[in-house]
């Protein structure tokens, strides 16, 4: 199973964080530089694996971005490293061509999307098309409650005139 | 977007961002904090949409390390909000801010359940996502039926039940009883037959890890898993959305094949046979693409394969095939692949009949451990320990002391143990193995334990021939400029035991010896002091003829520290100062360390060093594998050719040199009682482990054990032997009983009433043991035939005794082994049960409903051949264990044949001359757990009698290892019976 999921910055700023296993906020912080510091400085022609106090971490880089997944160490690597492309390409379907502002600015909405993606640290669903139409049934069940908020406070604000 | 509206968040986030440094971060984040502070407390001014962008921010800022101790509240509370958009904040915001352990979730627990029963879709998807994530005991407790309804529901649309399903893996690791094994394993299966690429591979996750925990209960999902393999290599039915790179759902083929991994063997050979089409055709489509992504989805799958392989333990062809492939795999230049070749082949280790071929690759492997990526570097690293053996163990370990030198920090303990072990197991001859620690040392002596060179010192101690060449060695190495300090206390400790042998030679002289160990003196630590204090008074007086200039030398250095600071150097200088004093009288207190007796070696404690600081994973989980195969075939190991080739000299004490210290030492202190050989754990310590985590030697275990004289009563087992007798019961070879001397294991076939048992009796002495005597006392019901057992079993051998059972009239009576042997020192014996136990001579028997109704009716007689009694005082079980232990005695059981569920109805054929059918009712009453009625229906009522005896101790007393052997309540097992059996049972 997964572990975490960590989406980290070439300068080891935290972008997402998202916990499958009870970590207290001090080993997740200890986890988070201790990976830093042993993934960031790895050059691009490496593997994508890491051996980390008997797991595993797979990670890989895109642009700036660093989304990495602590995974068991009999899981297989392969396997979650096309779950982090995956997410990436479900990402990308949503916000049309993803960068690290995005993620940094919607970062609820990458959550939003992690959730539809992993649950209990297992594959949820490995159907763009599938995520893809939840996230936006989502956004429109609140931009219609925000409808419905607006239009009640309106009748209200006439009513009380 | 969404966001568009939350401006406060976007401009705190802004802010964050452009903090300079971590100091203004921190302020601009403790300002907001104060500012969310207060905003909460006057809880009554917020509108839903600020209680959103204030749990927002907290997230935010928790998600960036800082502590965020209040607030949870509010997040919780949106929780319950009528309204989607707020609650879908509160759930997410709380499943991330919380964990499981956390007090604040038990206030949404009831608006947790009513969302997940609900009606509202959306609602159940946010309730059973933040269940999934967050899991905990009491969610576990309080939704797992809920949850479990949701999966199994026809009315449910797909998105929820595979949130259902990973909602229940969750709730199923916090606590495995939310999901009863009877019940599932056929919902399991149902689940399976789902067409929904997405529900399946949810529920292929579960699937998992049901198996991983039990893996017979879901045999009847095994068939299915093959078709849906088949299903996705043929790509038949696969909707377009579900194929990843035009691989249909490679996820969801990796996990199938993870489950298929989980059961301990295939044995149908349809299922075999499609199975391994499937694999073939995987292992076939190799051919790297340009595509990385689509390349790393096929390999994903394929090592998937590769592993399944090995599992199912294929045909020759096709372990060769797999060899090949990681072969090649090791040597291309996507890095990836390279590490995943590399793990495997150290996975593939396992295989028996593989390593020679694996040797192959051995150049390309040592390559790899110059290789630029430090993760590839230790897979090459555990690969070469796992493959050397005694034939490439000098080759391997000169690479791993060349590459120690240029090794990364982070690395380098791990393979200076490494090494040290791979010189100890595989040493061609012992000078090899001195020198190879002495080098390690001098490379890496930062990171040699001290354990490493204590064994050095042991194996020179023991072995007369090496202490001259040790010693020069030694001297050698203090030659160099800048010592290591670990150095100076081996070579201290070697010269100062043995420099007296090499005096003869130039610069060896005691006086030079002296004078080199003293330079080094100045600059040591303390401990290592005390080292060369030792090592000093032992030259001067090891010396044939007094020197006084270094007499006077010596004298000086002890009357110099006579003040030193520390206890320990203090002590050892007044004392060698006044015992040199006294002159050459003193030679025997200071004569040479006598050997070590062999058991206390610290092989085990090394390799169990190796263990516990291995990061390494495939090697742990190889460990593992190794020692789940060697509880199951403890025995049968004996025979097997040693996969490594323990090198025996090692442990060999020279001739004429008799162990100094006396066998009779019991070795109760449990764990370290490591045999060098041991027949069992020719894999050494890692495996030995099993057997010696047994806990001490309890009274009750030591009663079991007859004991005829009290001379003897020093050897004691080495673990329970009630323990092991009642492992016998249920399984077919293990360990019968076994001591610092001898071991005995035992492998039994059954078939109909016969049945044939070997008595393996293994040395494990370092001398003969003589006057073995091993009789075995038939009760009157059976029919024995032993062969004779030699009179003397050599040191380290092992002799095969079969026996041959036959059963002839029902009994609960069983064997008594009547063991003794001398172990030269004293005589020992003792008298073992063997497990030869009525559940051996019954098979389950299948009936039809209505053939099985007829037969009880004709039972009933008259006359009437059911026998039924009314037992008390039964161990308190519920129904499926109870159903299982009957299973565990060879009954089948019929589930659904008698109409009350609180029934357990079962058919067995019991074998004596003639077969004989029994019925099997137990009527268990949910009111009072402790109380059954049992009733055996047989047509010849003598079965019908030991049997229901049989059952019934079976149920007031359940065989586990820490169970006392007898209850209140039970029936004295005495009382009924007679012949050998009842000597025993008195004593129990």
């Amino acid at each position: 199973m997964i572990r975490f999921v960590l989406l980290i910055s070439r300068q080891g700023k935290v972008r997402l964080t998202k916990w499958y296993s009870p970590y207290t906020q001090k080993e997740r912080l200890k986890a988070i530089r201790e990976l830093s510091a042993l993934i960031l400085p790895r050059g691009p022609k490496l593997c994508n694996f890491v051996e980390w106090k008997g797991l595993k971490v797979v990670y890989k880089r895109y642009a700036s971005l660093y989304f990495c997944i602590c995974v068991d160490s009999e899981d297989n690597e392969l396997d979650g490293l096309e779950v982090i492309h995956h997410y990436v390409q479900v990402l990308d379907r949503y916000f049309g061509n993803v960068c690290e502002l995005d993620l940094i600015f919607n970062f609820h909405k990458a959550y939003f999307i992690l959730d539809e993606i992993l649950i209990a640290g297992e594959l949820q669903e490995s159907s763009k098309k599938s995520v893809s139409r939840v996230i936006s049934a989502q956004d429109t069940l609140v931009e219609n409650a925000k409808e419905q908020a607006s239009s009640l406070s309106n009748m209200i604000a006439q009513a009380t005139k | 977007m969404a966001l568009s509206g939350m401006r406060g968040l976007s401009v705190f986030i802004s802010d964050v961002r452009n903090c300079q440094n971590k100091e203004l971060e921190r302020a601009r984040v403790d300002k907001e904090l104060a500012n969310i502070r207060t905003k909460f407390k006057n809880d009554k001014g917020l509108t839903p949409y600020e209680k959103k962008k204030y749990v927002w921010k907290m997230l935010y800022i928790f998600m960036l390390g800082y502590d965020v101790d209040f607030g949870h509240m509010e997040a919780v509370s949106l929780i319950s909000a009528p309204k989607y958009a707020e609650k879908q904040v509160g759930y997410i915001v709380t499943s991330s801010l919380l964990n499981e352990n956390h007090d604040f979730l038990r206030l949404v627990i009831n608006t947790v359940r009513n969302d997940i029963i609900g009606r509202n879709e959306t609602f159940q998807c946010l309730a059973l996502t933040m269940v999934g994530n967050i899991g905990g005991k009491e969610f576990s407790e309080s939704l797992a039926p809920d949850v479990q309804k949701l999966l199994i529901s026809n009315s449910c649309r797909p998105l929820v039940r595979k949130k259902a399903a990973l909602c229940l893996l969750r709730l199923y690791r916090k606590n495995p009883d939310v999901v009863s094994v009877d019940g599932w394993a056929d919902r399991m299966s149902q689940l399976l037959d789902e067409r929904e690429i997405g529900v399946l591979t949810a529920v292929m996750s579960l699937l998992v890890a049901l198996v991983a925990n039990n893996p017979d209960a879901y045999w009847n999902c095994v068939s299915k898993c093959v078709r849906v393999l088949e299903r996705l290599t043929r790509s038949q039915d696969i909707p377009q959305e579900y194929t990843y790179y035009g691989i249909p759902s490679p996820w969801l083929q990796v996990k199938t094949m993870r489950v298929l991994q989980y059961f301990p063997a295939i044995d149908d050979p349809n299922i075999r046979r499609s199975l391994f089409e499937v694999l073939q055709r995987v292992l076939m489509g190799t051919d790297a693409v340009k595509n990385i992504n689509k390349n790393n989805a096929t390999h994903a799958v394929l090592f998937e394969a590769l592993a399944l392989v090995m599992h199912l333990d294929a045909e020759k062809d096709m372990m060769a095939q797999c060899v090949g492939l990681l072969g090649k795999f090791i040597a291309v230049r996507e890095p990836n692949i390279r590490y995943l070749g590399l793990e495997n082949m150290t996975r593939m280790l396992m295989v028996s009949d593989v390593q020679e071929s694996i040797k192959r690759h051995q150049v390309q492997i040592i390559t790899s451990l110059r290789d630029p990526d430090i993760s590839i570097r230790r897979r090459s690293l555990d690969l070469l320990y796992g493959m050397c053996d005694v034939t490439n163990a000098k080759d391997i370990v000169e690479e791993l002391l060349q590459y120690l030198t240029t090794a990364d920090f982070a690395i380098r303990e791990e393979l200076a143990l490494k090494a040290a072990i791979l010189a100890e197991k595989f040493a061609p001859d012992l000078s090899w193995y001195v020198d190879v620690i002495l080098q390690l040392i001098e490379k890496a002596g930062d990171f040699v334990s001290d354990d490493i060179w204590y064994r050095v010192v042991q194996f020179v101690t023991n072995n007369d021939d090496l202490q001259p060449y040790a010693a020069a060695k030694a001297r050698d190495f203090l030659d160099k400029p800048a010592v290591h300090e670990t150095m100076v206390k081996v070579a201290g400790y070697l010269l100062g035991e043995y420099s007296h042998l090499l005096s003869r030679r130039p610069g060896c002289s005691p006086k030079e010896v002296f004078s080199i160990i003293h330079d080094k003196f100045a600059t040591v630590s303390t401990p290592t002091k005390a080292i060369l204090l030792s090592a000093y008074i032992k030259i001067l007086l090891h010396s044939q003829t007094v020197d006084p200039e270094l007499q006077n030398h010596v004298l000086a250095v002890f009357r110099k520290n006579e003040t030193y600071l520390d206890a320990e150097v203090q002590q050892r200088a007044s004392e060698y100062y006044a015992l040199s004093r006294k002159g050459p009288s003193m030679v025997d207190v200071m004569a040479e360390m006598p050997k070590f007796p062999e058991r206390q070696f610290l092989q085990s404690a090394l390799l169990k060093k190796a263990e516990d600081t291995e990061v390494d994973v495939a090697d742990t989980s190889a460990t593992k594998l190794r020692l789940m195969q060697l509880t199951s075939t403890a025995v049968v190991v004996a025979d097997q050719k040693p996969a490594n080739g323990v090198h025996p000299a090692l442990t060999r004490v020279p001739s004429g040199q008799r162990n100094i210290e006396a066998p009779t030492v019991p070795v109760a202190n449990g764990g370290q009682s490591p045999a060098p050989v041991d027949f069992l754990a020719i894999e050494a310590a890692p495996t030995h482990s099993a057997p010696e985590s047994s806990p001490l030697v309890g009274p009750g275990d030591s009663l079991a054990l007859a004991l005829m004289d009290n001379q003897a009563s020093t050897v004691q087992p080495t673990g329970s032997v009630t323990e092991w007798f009642d492992a016998l019961c249920r399984k077919d070879s293990g360990i019968l009983y076994e001591d610092p001397f001898i071991q005995i294991g035992l492998k039994a076939e059954w078939r109909g009433n016969q049945g044939r048992i070997v008595l393996f009796l293994g040395n494990k002495h370092t001398a003969p043991l003589l006057s073995v005597k091993a009789v075995i006392l038939p009760p009157r019901h059976m029919q024995l035939l032993t062969s004779n057992v030699p009179d003397t079993i050599p040191p380290r051998a092992q002799v095969q005794c079969p026996v041959e059972v036959t059963n002839l009239s029902p009994s609960r009576e069983i064997p008594v082994l009547d063991f003794s042997y001398n172990n030269s020192s004293a005589m020992v014996s003792f008298k073992l049960r063997l497990p030869v136990i009525m559940s051996k001579f019954l098979q389950g028997a299948t009936l039809a409903p209505a053939d099985y109704i007829a037969r009880w009716k004709a039972l009933m007689g008259p006359p009437n051949k059911l026998l039924q009694e009314v037992v008390r005082g039964v161990k308190p079980l519920p129904l499926q264990e109870m159903s299982d232990l009957l299973g565990s005695l060879h009954v089948a059981i019929a589930p659904g044949y008698d109409p009350n569920v609180n029934n357990i109805v079962g058919a067995a054929t019991y074998f004596s001359e003639n077969p004989t059918l029994c019925l099997i009712r137990i009527e268990t009453d949910p009111a009072d757990r402790t109380q059954i009625r049992l009733t055996v229906g047989t047509p010849d009522t003598s079965v019908a009698l030991e049997l229901k005896e049989y059952i019934k101790e079976r149920l007031v007393d359940i065989p586990s290892g820490a169970a006392p052997t007898s209850l209140p309540g039970m029936p004295s097992p005495a009382d009924d019976l007679v012949g050998p059996a009842a000597s025993l049972a008195g004593l129990i």
